[in-house]
């Protein structure tokens, strides 16, 4: 970066003579440099890490099992009998329910935006790449899901195949792979036509090479940022989804299911119909804030 | 600009085409038969066969997409397989309840959302940016029908001063704007309704606003002694196809995704109709719900890419 606009200032040519040496980071350098000093991100993202880390080692930290019921300790307050957020109205331990409700969560945020980052990456590397045909087939069939409100699709599809973690995470891989798809393609067909390439396949480089260590490096970057912000909105609509009882079913615990089955006692028992949303919302603008964070340390424009 | 609209009417058909066939697919994505629900668990191979008939499932599938989309072109979406009325009326009935959410909320979220976006991009790095960024990403974070749940727990549980759910006594038909006691239900949907919008336009308007600001002819409009306010009415013309792209999706998505919003309050728009559809396995009621409200989003995109078009003549040209 900071080569680059000292050689493309006016008069540069003197200036780059008389300059110092100085040792010039590299773009991965730079990027980490950056993040070093944004301490939003690096709490926000040591925040994520403890999310995950308690979703890995639920079994090792919740206190009760998060299937056990009791008749008797149905919406019981916080700090009963050692529950210390209470119980549900089952009488199934809060904390526990919650501790384990991060592993659907985090599935559920992270597997759709994986697999749309697989299939619609590469939907859109090949129409970005290939001919008009094939761009225009597979463009106008993402502009037709695209054309759908992405929870609208989301319940549709669900709402058809039925509920389910897996029905769950397909509907959502449908919902991000349009989006997906858009990216990989423009940042292809704006690498494709540069000089390096075509001189990449005047040198003889097959078109999969080319694909391969020429076009991918650019489409990387854009995809891996525009997938960290789905995260967290696939955090919350697979919540949604768990919520209208599409996503997750019982007695599983999910934020979104919990949030569901709690509001039947919201006037019994307020602060426990809330809690489920708290941990949502706080995974989810923990996601958001890194990917933020990160996607101006990578300096990628989507 | 003539050329333009019809271009782009024209770019909206195969779309509209194309989204129908996807709402007509859902019945196949259906687990089971579709008619499950309405024959008796003992039903003779022949009753199968006549109610099969009957419904038109024994066509070769394209046929049965031809047939099914020339009726609703001629607005028949078919019978409701668990109320047995015309889809149609239960589809528009519930569009009209959506819209009253969402046009009341269309005018709180756009008018915040850019005024707070303006703002933050006219004073970067300041402390009512890092205020208005950080509501911003808190607005886009938020699961918004939690925010619902709690709303209804101050208002509604705790200090009961608006209701929790419904559209009051007098239902649907009845519902009137200019009564209270009916127009106090609209209260806590709208709020809901209106952060997720707030949030993102916030974020649009400011990364727009900053991005018009760096470039020269501000610069240039400074230099040649123009006053501040003077400066940011051009900065904000500049922006404004840009947030309007965004503000155009966003009552789309107030329309289509009100779904969450409409189950927490029980409110009888097309998001709780659909809601209904699902548990009851109601395809025809599903089919018609959403294929009403994807054309909903559809030509509001429509209408602002030509808005965009009026508003900066370049882009008629791409």
């Amino acid at each position: 970066m900071s080569d680059q606009a000292i050689l493309s200032a006016p008069g540069a040519a003197a200036e780059y003579d008389s300059a110092p040496a100085t040792k010039v980071r590299g773009y991965w350098q730079s990027v980490a440099y950056r993040l070093s000093h944004d301490w939003i991100t690096l709490i926000f993202g040591a925040v994520v890490l403890v999310i995950i880390l308690i979703a890995v080692f639920a079994p090792l930290l919740a206190p009760f099992d998060p299937y056990a019921q009791s008749i008797v300790g149905r919406l019981k307050p916080m700090g009963w009998r050692g529950h210390p957020l209470g119980t549900d109205e089952l009488g199934r331990d809060m904390l526990s329910r919650l501790i384990y409700g991060g592993r659907i969560s985090l599935i559920m945020g992270l597997a759709p935006v994986a697999i749309a980052v697989m299939i619609g990456g590469t939907l859109g590397v090949i129409g970005g790449f290939a001919g008009k045909v094939a761009n225009t087939a597979i463009m106008r069939t993402m502009d037709v899901f695209y054309a759908f409100p992405s929870i609208l699709l989301a319940v549709a599809i669900s709402g058809a195949m039925g509920g389910g973690i897996f029905n769950g995470i397909i509907s959502l891989s449908l919902v991000f792979i349009p989006a997906m798809c858009r990216v990989a393609e423009t940042a292809t067909s704006q690498v494709k036509n540069l000089d390096y390439i075509e001189a990449a396949r005047a040198s003889g480089a097959g078109t999969f090479a080319i694909i391969r260590h020429h076009v991918l490096g650019n489409v990387l970057g854009p995809v891996f940022i525009y997938a960290s912000s789905l995260v967290s909105v696939s955090i919350l609509l697979a919540s949604g989804l768990s919520f209208l009882g599409l996503g997750v079913q019982p007695p599983e615990p999910d934020w979104g299911l919990m949030l569901s089955t709690l509001r039947q006692s919201i006037y019994v028992d307020p602060l426990g119909c809330a809690m489920p949303g708290i941990a949502i919302f706080i995974t989810s603008i923990c996601f958001n804030l890194v990917s933020d964070g990160v996607r101006a340390a990578m300096d990628v424009r989507i | 600009m003539f050329g333009y609209i019809i271009r782009r009417i024209l770019f909206a058909l195969p779309i509209a085409i194309g989204v129908s066939i996807v709402c007509f697919s859902l019945v196949y994505l259906a687990p089971g038969d579709p008619l499950q629900t309405v024959l008796p668990p003992d039903a003779t191979a022949e009753t199968i066969a006549i109610v099969k008939h009957e419904y038109g499932f024994d066509r070769p599938v394209p046929v049965q997409y031809a047939i099914w989309l020339w009726h609703v072109v001629q607005g028949d979406f078919g019978r409701s397989i668990a109320s047995r009325r015309p889809v149609t009326l239960e589809v528009f009935g519930s569009l009209a309840n959506t819209a009253m959410l969402a046009l009341f909320a269309v005018p709180v979220a756009f008018a915040t959302g850019f005024a707070m976006g303006a703002i933050a991009g006219c004073y970067p790095g300041r402390i009512l940016d890092r205020i208005v960024t950080g509501a911003a990403v808190i607005g886009v974070s938020l699961p918004n029908y939690w925010l619902g749940l709690v709303l209804v727990i101050v208002f509604a549980v705790e200090y009961m001063v608006l209701p929790a759910s419904g559209m009051g006594k007098s239902g649907s038909a009845a519902f009137s704007l200019w009564r209270w006691s009916d127009a106090q239900f609209l209260v806590l949907p709208v709020v809901t309704l209106t952060m997720i919008p707030i949030g993102i336009i916030a974020r649009t308007t400011r990364a727009a606003v900053a991005e018009v600001r760096s470039q020269e002819f501000v610069t240039t409009l400074r230099a040649m002694g123009l006053g501040e306010g003077a400066v940011i009415r051009h900065v904000l013309k500049n922006a404004s196809p840009q947030v309007l792209a965004v503000m155009g999706l966003q009552f789309g998505y107030l329309m289509g995704g009100s779904i969450l919003v409409e189950t927490v309050f029980t409110w009888p728009g097309s998001g709780f109709l659909l809601n209904k559809a699902i548990i009851n396995r109601d395809i025809p009621v599903l089919q018609g719900t959403i294929l009403a409200l994807s054309l909903v989003f559809v030509a509001t995109n429509l209408v602002v890419d030509l808005l965009q078009a009026t508003l900066d003549p370049r882009i008629r040209r791409a």
